[in-house]
């Protein structure tokens, strides 16, 4: 099913790349001794270097070059062995230098792949164009003054990696995925945190559109520093959209750089009129050409880890997990660790069962990360333990499951303090639903009559009478066996 | 290859550099000379050339991942032509005239 | 008058060693004739009270027996471009008004820890533009050299450039030696007009960190002397491997002075016969035949050798230099530091009118040009190009390397010009650079040394250059032609003298 955009006298399809910049992690920036840390007062982490004060000189941070080699990889990319840095020259004031050190025609990481994980399970796969690492700029802000735009460049010189997919995206829900499965593998890596509300993963987003079944490539526009999901596929909506209106007005789509306007749910254009988009990219003499060995690129490529798509592909296989659970526990390393604890020697369906619910649910309303949880993977399966053991039901479960997050007891504990163990004795369950029969008659009668339904109620009724502990596979045959049903 | 006045305008412009009216003739005629001048190394068969990559034959240097620099915002600011002490007195900004984005 | 201006650096050496004078009576000495010699406009900031500091500080630590080194104590001038911490650095620009790093270079910390005594900041042409000093805009610096004969005497001479302001300074006698940088022929064509002894070394070898950059793959900062000797002393304290700078090569500084005395016998010197000009000077040809002769007089062998592209030379130099400098230079945008001219408009209008204020003709010419061979469109026609040619030139070099162990040739196609000449065709005023600049491009060391004087009584200087790391034969070669060719002139006033 392909997303369409219904025009006055037909349908569009929409072309979208996506070319994301993403913070490398690192302590110190690409070029300079700086800190690199979110949040720190304006202009205390900058050094003479990134202020670009006269007689300053770049050199380059090594591990930040490892980090954009472990990412190439992990977008099964090719690495070029040799990559030149360049100077893309323009004049803004969050760019002390006048210059950004990129990488223009010479870049350390060439084409590669990433596969979307399809909502119906089948996989899609988005072509990588190219990876380079550049210098972020500082940061401008406008609205401390009336008069006066106040610049801070802490952020100036941080490094990032940009990652420029192929126009391969066809629409706002491929390029969520995309953005997640992207974020997820850099994430696996360490490479970067993802954190899109921080700014370390922003995205600028390449929109045309062209008449359903065509191929051709029309313009572009470009829809700048995008920084959420949400909010890429809304503006990936509104401006294919704008865009189809533009050329049933009977007019054309200029090649232009935008900015998504969340509240009013639209692009726009950015009022710096970037005319002229000379940049002058030129080798930076004050570097020299990185060429890598070989070897070099081993070494990083025996130390990665097992990636989202191979994790899960080995849950399908190891685990018999469908396609969409392994997916949705591989997508985080720190949920697959969890699992494959969980899942250790115990039934690895019913562990996906409770870490993508009870367990997802819990964390979600914490806002905090899976292994911030008081609940720990061995702690849950001491839990699971009890529910196959058939010391406790499944539902009870859930209640020393909530027990268990509020005061990071033991679900041994917490069953034997609050009396949870489940009742299997046959006789006293005997006892319970004799009572229950007796107290309904009516209800009694219409399960004798054919009304299976009722049983349900009747067992609700037991479970309510033994204060939940009753074991309801038991009630329910019991109540099946005296009622004739 | 010529440059007109409007062409040493526009350079003009990508260098920002304010170049009075009745100075872009006279400009041009320099440049143009210098261009011309310079374009005898069209002369020089350079097929199968590599372009010069660096006069020095050592690898690019690499530095680890250290934070050594920094947190000098005293230092930073000291030759700002208008600095602007931060609110919490923890560092300060540059101001230049209001762009609008 | 005293004895005390006109010292070398090795007499300054020993006379302190032996107690003949003390650094603070140096450094008093120097101060006083630069009062006296302001009317050649060789300093923008003169810096006494650091001198007679760090002056004192030097005799301190001799009478502890804690000398430090042959530059300890020794009075130098220091070019406007290199950023010393808590003086005025101005660049020769007016754009750089009012900075005052708080930084120091590598290259002269080097030298502050080696105890050397700052006398002051030179003039120089504007961001290293230039080969006549006049396009600072603290104003030209005059030769001390005065042509003779009448008609001409009352003509003011221009020093060279870009560091016109320290060898002129060294030819007066203000400071036994004085450093600068060196990009096209910067330290070269000034030492030759000013009659002393100036060094390139081969690029890599000084740290370029905290030098204002003009164009990053040719900058270097070198000495200025009035020796061989002496210029290699000053390259030792300010040579070494400096991790700031990625440019920087990690290699060991050779002791410089013991390859002085070497003999020249054995040693094979190249004539590059395109050198050999159309409309050269009688009086550089005749200099650069004496000085193969006296070369050979010294046991060397000489021969012709070619360097084919060396007519390509300079245009490659001026597309290379230029680009780089447009970009480099974008930094200057009354921002952060120096000027700022804000009309009460936009931001870029605050851009165009500070930078449009603040750089002088030439920096905005080569600053405009640049931008213009690296803009689209033209990137290949001119910046590629440029850039395979010197290559090209390069690998000239390394060939005629195969055969000799250094090249030969004149530093300069003329003595110093009047001030005021060649201001109407900057590519009149580029020729300048034509002997010099191939060995830039190229990355390799070469010095020029005074040789002979022209007809007017103006000094004409001799240039060697030598392979990439080899400025110990450099050294050995000009040791050799020095003695050789004797030369003893001075400008008047030099050293006090009338």
């Amino acid at each position: 099913m392909s997303y369409l955009v219904k025009g006055e006298r037909g349908d569009w399809e929409a072309v979208v790349g996506l070319e994301v910049h993403a913070q490398i992690v690192s302590n110190a920036k690409l070029f300079s001794g700086a800190a690199t840390q979110f949040g720190a007062a304006p202009n205390t982490q900058v050094s003479l270097v990134d202020a670009a004060m006269p007689g300053m000189l770049p050199v380059l941070n090594g591990h930040c070059v490892a980090q954009a080699v472990r990412t190439g990889l992990g977008l099964k990319a090719k690495i070029n062995t040799r990559s030149v840095f360049e100077r893309k020259n323009y004049f803004y004031p969050d760019l002390p230098h006048g210059y950004q050190i990129s990488q223009y025609s010479q870049p350390i990481v060439g084409e590669g792949a990433v596969l979307l994980d399809m909502a119906d399970g089948s996989t899609r796969t988005i072509g990588i164009e190219r990876l380079h690492m550049e210098q972020d700029a500082g940061k401008s802000l406008h609205d401390q003054d009336p008069n006066r735009t106040f610049i801070d460049l802490n952020r100036a010189g941080v490094a990032l990696m940009e990652i420029v997919s192929r126009p391969d995206i066809r629409s706002p829900e491929e390029a969520g995925l995309y953005l997640r499965k992207l974020r997820s593998i850099l994430r696996y890596l360490g490479t970067c945190d993802g954190n899109m509300e921080e700014g370390s993963m922003r995205a600028d987003v390449n929109v045309s559109v062209r008449p359903k079944g065509s191929n051709e490539l029309r313009t572009r526009a470009e829809v700048k520093n995008v920084n959420s999901v949400r909010f890429v596929m809304q503006a990936i909506e509104a401006e294919a959209a704008r865009q189809v209106a533009v050329y049933d007005a009977g007019g054309q789509v200029t090649q232009e750089t935008r900015l998504y306007d969340s509240d009013a749910g639209e692009t726009r254009p950015m009022r710096i009129k970037e005319f002229a988009h000379d940049y002058r990219y030129f080798p930076d003499p004050d570097l020299l050409p990185l060429v890598l060995t070989d070897e070099y690129i081993r070494k990083i490529e025996a130390d990665l880890p097992e990636l989202p798509d191979a994790k899960k592909q080995r849950f399908i296989a190891d685990y018999g997990l469908s396609p969409y659970d392994a997916q949705v526990l591989a997508a985080e390393r720190e949920t697959a660790n969890y699992f494959e604890r969980v899942a250790k020697g115990r039934d690895a369906k019913q562990a996906a069962n409770w870490v993508t619910g009870v367990l997802f649910a819990h964390v979600n309303e914490t806002g905090k990360s899976i292994d911030a949880s008081p609940i720990g993977p061995e702690a849950l399966g001491q839990l699971l333990d009890l529910i196959n053991a058939g010391t406790i039901s499944g539902r009870i479960a859930k209640e020393v499951f909530a027990d268990m997050a509020a005061t990071g007891k033991p679900a041994k504990d917490i069953v034997a303090a609050r009396g949870l163990t489940q009742i299997s004795d046959a006789g006293a369950i005997e006892v319970a639903v004799d009572k229950v029969i007796a107290a309904n008659p009516k209800q009694a009668a219409d399960v004798r009559a054919g009304k299976a339904k009722t049983i349900g109620w009747l067992v609700g009724q037991v479970m309510k009478a033994t204060g939940g502990k009753a074991n309801p596979q038991m009630v329910n045959e019991l109540l099946k066996r005296k009622l004739g049903g | 290859m010529s440059l007109d006045k409007a062409t040493v305008r526009k350079i003009a412009y990508l260098a920002r550099i304010r170049v009075p009216d009745d100075a872009l003739d006279g400009l041009a005629r320099e440049l143009n000379h210098i261009i011309g001048w310079v374009e005898q190394l069209n002369e020089v068969d350079t097929t199968g050339v590599e372009p010069m990559a660096s006069v020095v034959d050592i690898r690019l240097p690499k530095r680890a991942d250290e934070v050594s620099d920094g947190g000098i915002a005293g230092e930073v600011l000291k030759n700002a032509p208008e600095p602007v002490v931060a609110p919490g007195a923890d560092g300060g900004f540059f101001a230049v005239p209001k762009v609008v984005e | 008058m005293t004895a005390l201006t006109g010292l070398s650096i090795a007499a300054v050496r020993d006379g302190l060693a032996e107690r003949d004078f003390t650094a603070l009576e140096l450094a008093r000495e120097h101060l006083r004739s630069i009062e006296k010699a302001r009317h050649l406009n060789a300093f923008i900031t003169e810096t006494p009270e650091i001198a007679l500091a760090r002056a004192k500080e030097s005799d301190a630590r001799r009478a502890k027996g804690k000398a430090l080194g042959p530059m300890d104590g020794v009075p130098i001038a220091i070019k406007d471009l290199f950023c010393t911490a808590s003086v005025p650095t101005t660049a020769g620009s007016h754009i750089l008004d009012g900075f005052t790093p708080t930084y120091e270079s590598t290259v002269t910390a080097k030298l502050k820890a080696a105890g050397a005594v700052m006398l002051g900041k030179t003039n120089m042409d504007e961001f290293a533009m230039g080969s006549s000093n006049m396009t600072s805009y603290h104003g030209p610096v005059k030769n001390p050299w005065r042509p003779k004969g009448r008609e001409k005497r009352d003509k003011n001479l221009v020093p060279g450039g870009s560091s016109g302001g320290s060898a002129a300074a060294v030819a007066a006698g203000l400071a036994p030696a004085a450093i600068g940088t060196d990009t096209g022929g910067s330290i070269r064509q000034p030492a030759s007009f000013c009659g002393i002894v100036g060094m390139k070394p081969t690029y890599g070898r000084c740290s370029r960190w905290g030098i204002v950059a003009f164009a990053s793959s040719l900058d270097q900062a070198g000495p200025f002397a009035r020796s061989v000797e002496d210029t290699a002393i000053l390259l030792a304290a300010m040579a070494g491997h400096d991790p700031k700078d990625s440019t920087s090569a990690p290699v060991a500084v050779p002791d410089f002075q013991a390859a002085l005395k070497k003999s020249a016998k054995g040693l094979k010197v190249g004539i590059p016969k395109e050198y050999t000009m159309d409309g050269m000077p009688a009086a550089i040809d005749a200099l650069w035949k004496r000085g193969v002769a006296w070369m050979q007089a010294q046991g060397a062998e000489c021969r012709e050798v070619s360097l084919p592209h060396t007519a390509y030379a300079l245009p490659t130099y001026y597309i290379v230099a230029p680009a780089e400098a447009s970009s480099n230079l974008a930094r200057y945008d009354g921002v952060r530091f120096g000027l700022r001219v804000d009309e009460g408009g936009t931001l870029d209008e605050m851009y165009a009118a500070t930078r449009g204020e603040g750089f002088g003709a030439e920096v905005r010419r080569r600053v405009l040009i640049g931008t213009y061979v690296l803009s689209a469109g033209y990137y290949d026609a001119y910046y590629l190009k440029a850039q395979k040619v010197r290559a090209l030139i390069a690998e000239d070099f390394r060939k005629a390397f195969e055969a000799v162990d250094v090249l030969l040739t004149p530093t300069a196609p003329s003595a110093a010009f009047a001030i005021g000449d060649k201001m109407d065709d900057p590519v009149a005023m580029y020729l300048n650079d034509v002997f010099t600049v191939p060995a830039s491009l190229a990355g390799l060391p070469a010095i020029s040394l005074p040789a002979g004087l022209d007809a007017d009584g103006l000094p004409l200087g001799l240039h060697l250059i030598a392979k990439p790391f080899d400025e110990e034969t450099l050294f050995r070669a000009a040791a050799a032609l020095e003695e050789a060719c004797s030369f003893d002139a001075h400008p008047p006033g030099f050293g006090g003298s009338p």
